[in-house]
């Protein structure tokens, strides 16, 4: 219909339309310009909110009209949430959970997902069916029993308490057999050919092949080691074992008064954070990359 | 021969992850329908020799429970008022950045900012925001309404806005206000993930569709309806029921602005969800009820995912 209607338009019409059209074009770019910023503020407002708390003195921090930039920067603050918080046992903790069963989870996923995506064997399709069911299932359900079992196995506050359970990831199982599906028949028939072994193969060309995926798997690892409180606090609450959230949150920066130390707690919130920071700054693709393609394929 | 060989091998392959999925996966799921469906079961009186009936007194008490039934309601309203918001916000930021190529790249990066965060550690910045950090002063004899002296951030620019300063999660604080810092939290929280998934349905839909709309001079609201929406539907579907998963899951972000207290000084548990009842009934050796609570999340998220696509099937465009 419209097709009939730019037909019989005259030239000065026409005209007439592009011109309102484009100041409407810029109308609608400058509004979704306007939004669009408006949103980034409110993202980056409280990363900048915790900065700029975390530099100041308390009766700076606590004016009735704040300052947006600190007069006197109280780097100060950063060494006492480091000491006042125990932050060096925290991260060492958190680090030796986070390493080792990221290393044990790779194994495991790397090996599982070869004998679902390359072995034969009876009974393959209704096993993997079987584990991507367990997805559904809310984790409280299995922490309950979880909570008894190490209870019983005399693991509490451990570090194998904090590993051993959460080995086994059915969703990085199933990320890196789509991985492995994808590389072609071929190769690993001419490797039998040259009598090369399972392992070899596995190891010599599929994990190479699958770099990028393990990456993405070994970054969210970490993560959620330096993420995880709600199982930590439950089964590892004590000084030698505790996890770094879960120390964060547990953290008690109160002045004389009983009044929370917000511009300590600020900081140590940012010295948490800031790993995570360097994470995304320079491995964002890896993240994005394991997001998405839990995004698309669910 | 050969064949049975390569079978064999395949379950040592399969060993590690079946043994532990085994203790920590399969034994979990029998024992919590076990344990829920024996009367007031409890890990200590088992020990002590005492013998449950079987029975279903576990659910009957959990539904019972005054605390269990705040739980659900506060769960109910994160997620009702949260998910919808969440995904016609990212919805609203997808397109207008689909539609952009200057600082395209920078802004997606900000927005995914909130991603790699800790929702314990943002948490408690959020409740440093929305804190009343001075002094609630007395007012003169006579002035009904009590000043509230703020350095909380966000009261500040209330105020800055000619608004009356609220309290947000001190002591005194009222319930909804608890929960609209709650919604405003999870749905910063929740918004990259969102946008990841809606941006990456954008960029894969065949752009012939809007040069179509375009030769057609269909308005701008009507593609967006008539074509955007439909087109990006499992994606939207997907959001919104993994949003639905995640909204009755909430547990932590409710940790990171109240603390384990779950509640404003003085209403501790206020804002407890269901996953902080179930926890609270296996640190207090109430397996049973426990597992009866987390058997009761289970079903309402089942129910839930299943009316999702329900529904999604029968609005989704492809």
């Amino acid at each position: 219909m419209s097709e009939n209607t730019n037909h019989v338009m005259s030239a000065k019409d026409m005209s007439g339309v592009k011109r309102g059209q484009r100041v409407s074009v810029i109308i609608s770019k400058i509004l979704v310009y306007f939004f669009l910023i408006v949103i980034a503020l409110a993202v980056i407002f409280p990363f900048y909110w915790m900065i700029n708390s975390s530099l100041k003195d308390r009766e700076e921090y606590e004016l009735s009209v704040p300052t947006f930039i600190p007069r006197k920067f109280m780097f100060s603050n950063y060494a006492e949430a480091f000491r006042a918080g125990n932050l060096g046992r925290l991260f060492v903790n958190t680090m030796i959970v986070g390493v080792s069963s990221t290393l044990l989870s790779l194994v495991i996923t790397v090996i599982t997902a070869f004998a679902l995506a390359r072995l034969e064997f009876r009974g393959k399709n209704i096993l993997f069916a079987g584990m991507l069911a367990t997805m559904m299932i809310p984790g409280e359900l299995f922490t309950i029993t979880n909570y008894i079992t190490v209870n019983e196995l005399d693991w509490m506050h451990t570090y194998r308490v904090l590993i051993i359970p959460f080995l086994v990831s059915v969703f990085y199982i199933y990320l890196l057999r789509q991985n492995f599906l994808q590389i072609p028949d071929e190769l690993y028939l001419a490797a039998k050919v040259d009598g090369t072994s399972d392992i070899k193969y596995l190891w010599k060309v599929m994990v190479p092949l699958s770099l990028p995926t393990l990456i993405s798997i070994t970054i969210l690892k970490m993560m959620g080691a330096w993420n995880s409180y709600i199982w930590p606090r439950l089964v590892a609450n004590d000084e030698a074992h505790k996890l770094i959230t879960n120390g964060l949150r547990s953290m008690n920066l109160v002045y004389d008064d009983g009044t929370t130390n917000f511009p300590v707690q600020m900081a140590a919130v940012a010295l948490v954070s800031i790993p995570l920071f360097l994470v995304f700054v320079f491995l964002r693709k890896y993240i994005m990359k394991g997001v998405s393609r839990s995004g698309i394929k669910g | 021969m050969v064949y049975n060989k390569r079978q064999w091998k395949a379950w040592i392959y399969l060993a590690p992850a079946l043994i532990l999925m085994a203790v920590f996966t399969l034994w979990p799921m029998i024992n919590t329908i076990r344990m829920a469906f024996l009367n007031d079961y409890g890990l200590m009186s088992e020990h002590g020799g005492t013998v449950f009936k079987v029975g279903i007194a576990n659910f009957v008490k959990v539904l019972q429970y005054k605390r269990f039934l705040s739980c659900l309601t506060t769960t109910m309203l994160l997620c009702v008022l949260t998910v919808p918001i969440s995904t016609m916000l990212a919805l609203l930021i997808s397109v207008c950045l689909n539609s952009i190529k200057f600082l395209n790249r920078f802004l997606q990066t900000i927005y995914f900012l909130p991603y790699v965060t800790n929702s314990i550690a943002i948490g408690m910045v959020f409740a440093a925001m929305f804190n009343i950090v001075g002094t609630i002063v007395s007012p003169d004899l006579g002035n009904s309404s009590n000043i509230i002296v703020t350095a909380g951030i966000i009261n500040n620019i209330i105020e800055f806005f000619g608004g009356q300063p609220i309290v947000w999660i001190n002591a005194g604080s009222t319930y909804a206000a608890n929960i609209a810092v709650m919604v405003i939290y999870i749905v910063w929280n929740a918004l990259p993930f969102k946008i990841l998934v809606l941006l990456g349905g954008l960029q894969s839909v065949n752009k012939q569709y809007y040069d179509a709309a375009k030769v057609d001079g269909t308005s701008r609201v009507r593609t967006f309806f008539r074509i955007t929406v439909p087109l990006l539907s499992p994606m939207i579907a997907y959001v919104v029921i993994t949003g639905f998963i995640g909204g009755f899951k909430e547990y932590s972000s409710v940790v990171g602005v109240f603390g384990p207290e779950m509640g404003p000084v003085g209403d501790s548990k206020r804002l407890n969800t269901m996953v902080g009842f179930i926890y609270d009934a296996l640190e207090n050796d109430n397996q049973g009820r426990a597992s009866a609570a987390a058997l009761i999340l289970f079903v309402i998220i089942f129910i839930v995912t299943m009316i999702n696509l329900y529904v999604s099937r029968k609005r989704t465009h492809y």
